[in-house]
């Protein structure tokens, strides 16, 4: 009694604690706001939604019944079906659900102020993709470890099982060529950056042979053998910077770069994994778990001011990173950390293998993502610490604020946001960079922001070290995805092909691999190297193309889980996915009608094609800029239709599973619901 | 100690760095007294499959 007592005074008081700091975050209009209140925020609406909510969903709801054993008790084969410790399911989880995403899109979405962006990580993970994670662990761990596209299929119909299988190859593409163009841009013209990046790969590849041949399965010997030397690579960037005839051969252009990022994945997909693509892996697992400690850390210990206003003039579409209003813009922009579709591939399929008790299933489904949309909040800190002028400075395009650092700094400091010439040179060289202006894409900022968070802690003569740190940070978990994206593009697309002719469908046959492999790094190698010559930068275009396509993936996802509740009876309880679900439709077919049919040439894609098509038959362009034109029209026209795609595409997933929920509430037959049997747990 | 030696079995069992060895227990209570079962895999026969088999799927997001 009295025990409970107490627990409901504490949950009581952390719920007021969330509350004015909440309030501090949403109404603070001084110079400056601490990132604790934002830290304090986002830590008591976690602990309130995982202790209430997500309980709440897991008994009620899905009746979650730890009696029943999990598919990896039932088929333990000692390797993909293998009950496991819930803490390293957790670990495996996470690793396999946060990538550059929850890093890259608050950082471009700050050009909104602080605000909108942390309400939608909070709000957005806490009720739309924590819930989708555990519902889809759930369903996918009562059907032996299904995949997102068998279960649509087995539940829904053949019609949304093609949607997700297509949308998962399309948004594979997509996702790899901007987070090749991230990668691009922060190497461009920097040796230490481009040096520190080429030396990961013969780490990987020597950890690679460490594990398969010097010392068979020894992972945790090779990991950190791998760690200590990609440490030293940032060292060894360094010293490359400073030689008169190393550094040259690493400043290259973005397109030259764009080739070798292209060429780098064919080779990838290609060669065995062993050799690149696990041991990469490992080290960018490694890295990543431990950078983002540090950061957590960095930042209790720093309680860095936030210096970039709670919401901007730009939330009226003129923001000069990516065009577009506030509404559906921001939501789009930042889709990992908030609500991403692709986590639905990671929670049906491998995860559900390794869970031991349903009872771990609101841990590491709901708990998982609170961790990852606590990344994307460092991440907007990481953003707002920099001085909003800083900020907008590295991340404008030139075709935007202009090439010239001259132009640049007048425009920016024309919004109210000053910033000077030297300023930025200061910077750049206490960076090691030679210059700071136009680094779009999100890395190049998240580096500067964590190097002066790390730098303030840790000491400030190390800025350059650590600069170049995260960059490397950045570079090799973006590689990781990359490579693995590519090979996972490439067998979905042997999956496919092997319908039409089965010998392209065999995985080892060496002319379907290499065939394969080109046709994925062609599809996502346009992509980028569209994004390399486009003068507004790539990120405007690829980036909101990106964020439509993983919420597409979303949508499906909730509405194959809102399907089986509804089949399964629990019609009542059916508006924790429906709700979600209405708000990715809402925000998908905006930004969708606004990218095609919007007349803001920054915004619509027809309107930008239109507007370059009448500039160049009116002979306005520069002979430079005319060159390209016509790839830039087609490319605007191609991605219009490739956004009404993905609209249509999510409308009819959606409407098939309504009709379906329809025939199942008035009684008429439905697919049967594919669930196994129950078996009693012996663990 | 006791709680920094769970601790380091967590993290070889994250990483994988004793999957081998997992997969030796589990041979040796599930195959091992079968009568077509031969010898278990070698480690380094073993790491190969296992690494392999892990790559076949969606193994890395956004």
């Amino acid at each position: 009694m009295v025990k409970r007592v107490w627990g409901r005074a504490g949950w009581g008081g952390l719920a007021l604690l969330g509350a004015c700091a909440l309030a501090q975050v949403a109404w603070a209009r001084g110079e400056t706001l601490n990132a604790l209140w934002l830290i304090t925020a986002a830590v008591c609406i976690y602990l309130i939604a995982y202790r209430f909510y997500a309980a709440w969903i897991a008994a009620r709801v899905l009746t979650i019944d730890a009696t029943r054993a999990t598919p990896g008790e039932r088929l333990n084969n000692g390797r993909d079906f293998m009950p496991t410790n819930r803490w390293v399911v957790f670990g495996h989880h996470f690793a396999a659900i946060a990538g550059p995403g929850p890093l890259v899109g608050p950082m471009l979405a700050a050009q909104f102020g602080y605000l909108p962006g942390t309400l939608w990580i909070l709000i957005g993970a806490v009720l739309g993709g924590a819930v989708q994670d555990m519902v889809t662990l759930f369903f996918s761990t009562r059907r032996n470890g299904r995949s997102l596209g068998q279960m649509a299929r087995d539940e829904i119909g053949a019609i949304g099982g093609t949607a997700a299988l297509i949308g998962t190859f399309m948004i594979m593409i997509i996702l790899i060529a901007v987070l090749g163009l991230v990668v691009v841009n922060a190497m461009k013209h920097s040796p230490w950056g481009t040096a520190t990046v080429a030396a990961t790969i013969p780490i990987a590849m020597l950890v690679g042979v460490y594990m398969r041949y010097l010392r068979p399965g020894r992972v945790l010997e090779a990991s950190v053998l791998g760690v200590l030397l990609l440490l030293a690579s940032v060292g060894l960037g360094g010293w490359v910077d400073h030689h008169p005839v190393l550094a040259p051969l690493f400043d290259h252009e973005g397109l030259p770069l764009a080739f070798c990022i292209i060429g780098y994945g064919f080779a990838a997909a290609v060669l065995p994994v062993w050799l690149l693509l696990a041991p990469r892996d490992y080290l960018s697992t490694f890295m990543k778990l431990g950078t983002v400690l540090l950061l957590a850390i960095a930042i209790l210990l720093l309680r860095p001011q936030i210096h970039m206003p709670a919401v901007t003039p730009f939330i009226d579409g003129t923001g000069p990173i990516f065009g577009g209003k506030l509404f559906p813009f921001v939501f789009i922009t930042i889709a990992c950390g908030a609500i991403s579709g692709f986590h639905a591939l990671i929670a049906s399929g491998t995860t559900p293998k390794l869970i031991s008790s349903e009872g771990d299933i609101r841990m590491i489904g709901y708990g998982a993502m609170l961790l990852e949309s606590f990344v994307a909040i460092m991440a907007m800190i990481a953003a707002t610490v920099l001085e909003p002028g800083v900020y907008f400075a590295i991340n404008s395009p030139a075709g935007v604020v202009g090439k010239e650092a001259l132009d640049a700094v007048n425009t920016i400091s024309g919004w109210g946001y000053e910033v000077t010439v030297a300023q930025m040179q200061h910077l750049a060289d206490a960076m090691g960079e030679s210059t700071l202006f136009a680094r779009t894409g999100g890395a190049p900022s998240l580096a500067v922001g964590m190097a002066s968070i790390f730098g303030s802690v840790f000491g400030e003569h190390l800025l350059a070290l650590w600069y170049h740190f995260a960059i490397m940070f950045e570079a090799i978990f973006i590689l990781t995805t990359l490579d693995a994206g590519t090979r996972v593009g490439r067998f979905m697309l042997q999956d496919m092909l092997g319908n039409l002719h089965p010998k392209l469908g065999a995985t080892s046959y060496t002319p379907s691999v290499i065939l394969t492999s080109a046709l994925v790094v062609a599809g996502w190698g346009y992509f980028l190297y569209i994004g390399v010559i486009d003068p507004n930068g790539g990120v405007n275009i690829l980036w909101p193309l990106f964020g439509i396509a993983n919420q597409m993936l979303a949508a499906i996802a909730l509405s194959v889980a809102t399907g089986i509740l509804v089949k399964s009876g629990r019609l009542q309880f059916a508006w924790i996915t429906a709700l979600p679900l209405t708000w990715l439709l809402a925000i998908t077919s905006a930004a969708a009608y606004e990218k095609t049919f919007s007349d803001d040439i920054r915004v619509g894609f027809f309107a930008a094609a239109n507007d370059l098509a009448h500039k160049l038959s009116a002979g306005l362009l520069p002979p430079e800029k005319a060159a390209v034109a016509p790839q830039l029209i087609f490319n605007q026209q191609l991605d219009a239709w490739l956004t009404l795609f993905f609209v249509a595409m999510l409308w009819i997933v959606v409407m098939d599973m309504l009709l379906m929920c329809w025939r199942s509430v008035r009684g008429k037959a439905v697919l049967p619901s594919s669930e196994t049997a129950y078996v009693a747990t012996r663990l | 100690m006791q709680w920094l030696k769970q601790c380091w079995e967590r993290i070889r069992q994250l990483s994988g760095d004793d999957a081998y060895d997992r997969y030796l227990a589990h041979y040796a209570e599930q195959h091992a007294d079968l009568p077509e079962a031969g010898p278990p895999l070698s480690r380094a026969a073993f790491f190969r499959q296992w690494q392999d088999q892990k790559w076949k799927g969606i193994k890395r997001c956004c």
